[in-house]
């Protein structure tokens, strides 16, 4: 007992799907229940903060994060757990990228505000009232926490040794980077516990994949009704199979649907859009910018679409763009 | 190929890329927002040291319908499941009816079933999950037992280990239809307006039919185990009629042209809290009945019919608030569609004294009903010969502006309504999902039960749960908002006196330890 490896999982800013794939490992789960001891899962067991605060430093084997930071609270989780453990691991696209809600970048706190409390169609609030940090209501004084301003990955935040990707990430993924870590052969620090080679390495479909793929439109996956044996971008349809890593097991395209790159870059990419982009300029010919644009009329969103979940981790990110002719 | 090029070069060009692509579209980046994840409630008593007013916030907001915003209306099936993870198929089949609206097109047979076998094993699915995982153990394992044996380890020492493995795997392979036949299972990917975008084979039928069978058994077992564990336990039929959890409001459900629940598609079904039909309308015409109110203490906006104008946080026929969610359904309804829950309808409301039935605690037991409901729907859709029609797909014509789409979700009625430009680029986006529909009784719910648990300005810590449990048994999906599942829902109680002061500070962390300020 006291010899078996100590873990832990914690959820950040989460759409507790990261937590859902855990429990996806099903009957399996088991087996890890056993293999390890689970010293801290708020989600499922209870244990305290205060008792990983009265462990030693570095003696948690690996601490799983989940989901992006938001708050001070999950910041100082992120620390306190990165402190305790020997690995700390970025669990899912949200810790890992940032995730999803981390497109809620493209505003600021006013305009969110505004269209919640404001104007969306069902609410009816002639007085324009907003929700108050403190407020005196009916004689009483009440207060609501306050806003938060960023939405970051994990690496933002602290060190981090691994990485597993995904939103959210498979069991087989999941499985495998537990395995890696109890084998005790630990990979280089930043590694990401998946093969690193792009989806479209080991896609069932890279046969119909052309050698050189021109495209001249891109469509919008309403706008056909795909082949489900052929290659989705040569049938014009935006897959990120080509900027994205393997290991889900090629889900989306099982799903007759194209990739939207959840599991983030392989570790030759530094930022995905940007790996996309040029990607595309290879098919369109870069150098002729009507090219571009016609390709963008199929791509009406490329923020969204090439940083659907990198936007906190990515290059943009960091350079905290302003508005660029406002 | 790009794999050709050095990693640099790519870099350099795409970056270009990039930036002449945003310099045409003019993006801002700015940072932004997440909420503290407490929930809060604060108290106020008057000079005598009684409850005066009670206030329950949930400080949950992520900005989906801003940011909702210029994205492709395509997408949304996709990008509107991580609201949450653990219900990630209804916001993405909400999506997905809403795109129809949208294109004005009509997916094949064979898609609407597809559609529908996938929704109904994820309410099966989910409903389990609640029942033995989340709302569970305040039944299951007892609502009087220690915090730390009210979880999922609990629960199963409670019904034996073989029975948690049996509930394990039946969740297990519910969710691999989905996976089969939606892509992935969390955060699915099979919608698209006019149908979906792969059709079932007639080997994965038979695989699905299989499960399907195997669910409806379950099913049964499960409702014995409820009428064992619970009914067989007059403490806790008491608790679900005490009146603590009571309120007498109107219900919603979504239902079929008889009246009876249908998760996937139908009209909107409002019952009075005498039982009557104040309202059927399609999901097109949502905003003729349901409104949002704003409070300024609250992050969360309050539901209430629009006809009766916001009329405070009271209940009775002259008020506008309702509720959502397992027993607002059954309560709307006349019947169910398939026999072993109707056989269950009939025995609930036939114990619980007639319907409507306002006791909040009974939604456990709903959900049980529905569980039967689901995977008896399930059934017929896997035996359906047409399932494995080819043709899924409607290919849309029409020039998108507006639509709306609806689904019950296991929460509740979920509605979702976007405006797009002429390209089906969202303009604007208007989403009311479960909780909020509930969050005008809920907060009702949480003053009922701080008025009859606080006297002379004592505060147990006690209160915690039973406040707690007036909550819960509408909605885990609170928790899942503010992260967390059943006693570990991070919350702060304030207790203030007559001027104002603070007279005491209750709060648990996310981690479930307890701390008095
Ligand atoms: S990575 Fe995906 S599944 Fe995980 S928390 Fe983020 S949105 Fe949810
Ligand atoms: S195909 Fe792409 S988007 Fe889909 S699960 Fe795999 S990596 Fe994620």
């Amino acid at each position: 007992m006291p010899d078996k490896p100590k873990v832990a999982f914690y959820w950040c800013a989460s759409c507790g799907g990261c937590e859902e794939a855990v429990v996806d490992l099903a009957e399996k789960i088991l087996d890890v229940v056993a293999a390890v001891d689970i010293v801290f899962w708020p989600v499922a067991l209870d244990f305290k903060k205060s008792d990983v605060e009265a462990m030693e430093d570095g003696s948690i084997l690996a601490s799983f994060v989940n989901g992006a930071i938001r708050t001070t609270e999950q910041e100082e989780m992120a620390l306190l757990l990165r402190r305790k453990s020997k690995v700390l691991v970025a669990f899912g696209s949200c810790a890992h990228l940032g995730g999803i809600p981390a497109l809620a970048n493209l505003w600021d706190r006013e305009a969110i505000f505004d269209t919640a409390y404001r104007t969306t169609a069902s609410t009816v609030n002639p007085e324009g009232t907003l929700p108050q940090v403190s407020l005196a209501h009916n004689g009483d004084r009440v207060h609501l926490p306050g806003f938060y301003n960023t939405v970051r990955a994990l690496d933002q935040v602290t060190e981090v040794d691994y990485y597993i990707p995904g939103c959210a990430p498979t069991p087989n993924i999941i499985a495998g980077a537990v395995e890696t870590l109890l084998g005790g052969d630990l990979p280089p620090a930043g590694t990401v516990l998946t093969p690193d080679i792009a989806l479209c390495e080991d896609c069932p479909r890279l046969d119909t994949k052309p050698q050189e793929l021109t495209i001249e439109r891109f469509r919008r996956p309403h706008e056909v009704i795909a082949d489900e044996g052929t290659c989705l971008l040569a049938q014009g349809l935006l897959c990120m199979g080509p900027a994205t890593r393997s290991g889900c097991g090629h889900l989306c395209i099982n799903g007759n649907m194209p990739c939207t790159g959840c599991f983030g870059p392989t570790s030759k990419v530094r930022d995905q859009g940007a790996k996309y982009l040029s990607a595309i300029a290879s098919m369109l010919g870069f150098e002729d910018e009507a090219a571009i644009d016609r390709a963008l009329d199929g791509i009406p969103d490329p923020v969204g679409t090439f940083y659907r979940y990198g936007l906190a981790g990515s290059l943009l990110r960091r350079r905290k763009m302003t508005p660029v002719d406002a | 190929m790009s794999e050709e090029m050095t990693t640099q070069e790519a870099w350099h060009q795409g970056s270009q890329g990039a930036k002449a692509a945003y310099a045409r579209r003019r993006i801002t980046v700015d940072p932004i927002t997440r909420l503290e994840g407490h929930g809060k409630i604060d108290i106020f008593l008057d000079q005598a040291g009684e409850v005066e007013r009670a206030y329950f916030q949930v400080p949950e907001l992520r900005g989906f319908e801003k940011f909702a915003e210029g994205r492709p209306a395509e997408d949304m099936p996709q990008i509107t499941s991580r609201i949450c993870g653990v219900c990630p198929t209804a916001h993405h089949m909400a999506a997905t009816k809403t795109l129809d609206a949208l294109y004005k097109v009509d997916p094949p047979p064979a898609a609407k079933k597809i559609r529908e076998l996938v929704y109904s094993a994820f309410m099966a699915e989910d409903h389990l999950l609640h029942f033995y995982f989340l709302g569970g153990p305040d039944f299951v394992v007892g609502p009087e037992a220690p915090a730390a044996q009210r979880n999922i380890l609990g629960v199963i020492a409670t019904v034996g280990e073989e029975t948690g493995r049996q509930v394990i795997a039946m969740r297990r392979r519910l969710r691999e239809i989905i996976t089969m036949v939606g892509g992935k299972v969390i955060h699915p990917v099979l919608g698209l307006p006019g149908g979906v975008a792969k059709r079932v084979t007639a080997e994965q039928q038979t695989e699905i039919r299989r499960t399907a069978a195997d669910a409806v058994e379950f099913a049964r077992f499960t409702l014995d185990l409820f009428r064992k564990v619970v009914l067989g336990n007059p403490g806790y039929v008491e608790l679900i009629l005490s009146d603590a959890f009571t309120h007498r409001t109107y219900y919603m459900g979504v239902m079929d042209e008889k009246n009876r629940p249908n998760f996937y598609d139908g009209q909107i079904r409002v019952v009075s809290p005498e039982g009557g039909e104040w309202a059927k309308f399609a999901p097109a015409d949502y905003l003729d009945y349901v409104a949002e109110h704003v409070e300024p203490w609250s992050y969360v906006k309050f539901c209430y019919l629009k006809p009766f104008g916001w009329q405070g946080f009271t209940d009775g026929m002259e008020s506008g608030i309702f509720s959502v969610a397992p027993l607002a359904r059954l309560n709307a309804a006349d019947a169910m569609s398939t026999p072993l829950a109707q056989e269950a309808f009939e025995e609930m409301y036939a114990t619980l004294g007639g319907k409507p039935v306002h006791h909040t605690l009974a939604n456990h037991w709903a959900r049980v009903v529905e569980v039967l409901n689901a995977t008896e729907r399930l059934k017929e859709l896997a035996d359906d010969p047409e399932l494995i029609d080819p043709n899924v797909r409607t290919l849309p014509t029409e020039t998108p502006r507006e639509g709306v789409g609806v689904v019950e979700a296991p929460r509740g009625t979920l509605f979702h309504h976007y405006v797009t430009d002429s390209r089906g680029i969202i303009e604007k986006a208007n989403l009311i999902v479960a909780t909020q529909n509930n969050s005008a009784r809920m907060a009702m719910s949480v003053e009922k039960a701080a008025k009859g648990l606080i006297s002379k300005g004592v505060v147990s810590e006690g209160i915690l749960n039973k406040v707690e449990m007036a909550f819960r048994a509408y909605d885990p999906c609170h928790a899942c908002a503010t992260h967390s599942l059943p006693g570990s829902m991070p919350l702060v109680v304030e207790v203030h006196g007559p001027a104002g002061e603070t007279l005491s500070r209750l709060r648990r962390d996310s981690d479930g330890s307890l701390h008095r300020e």
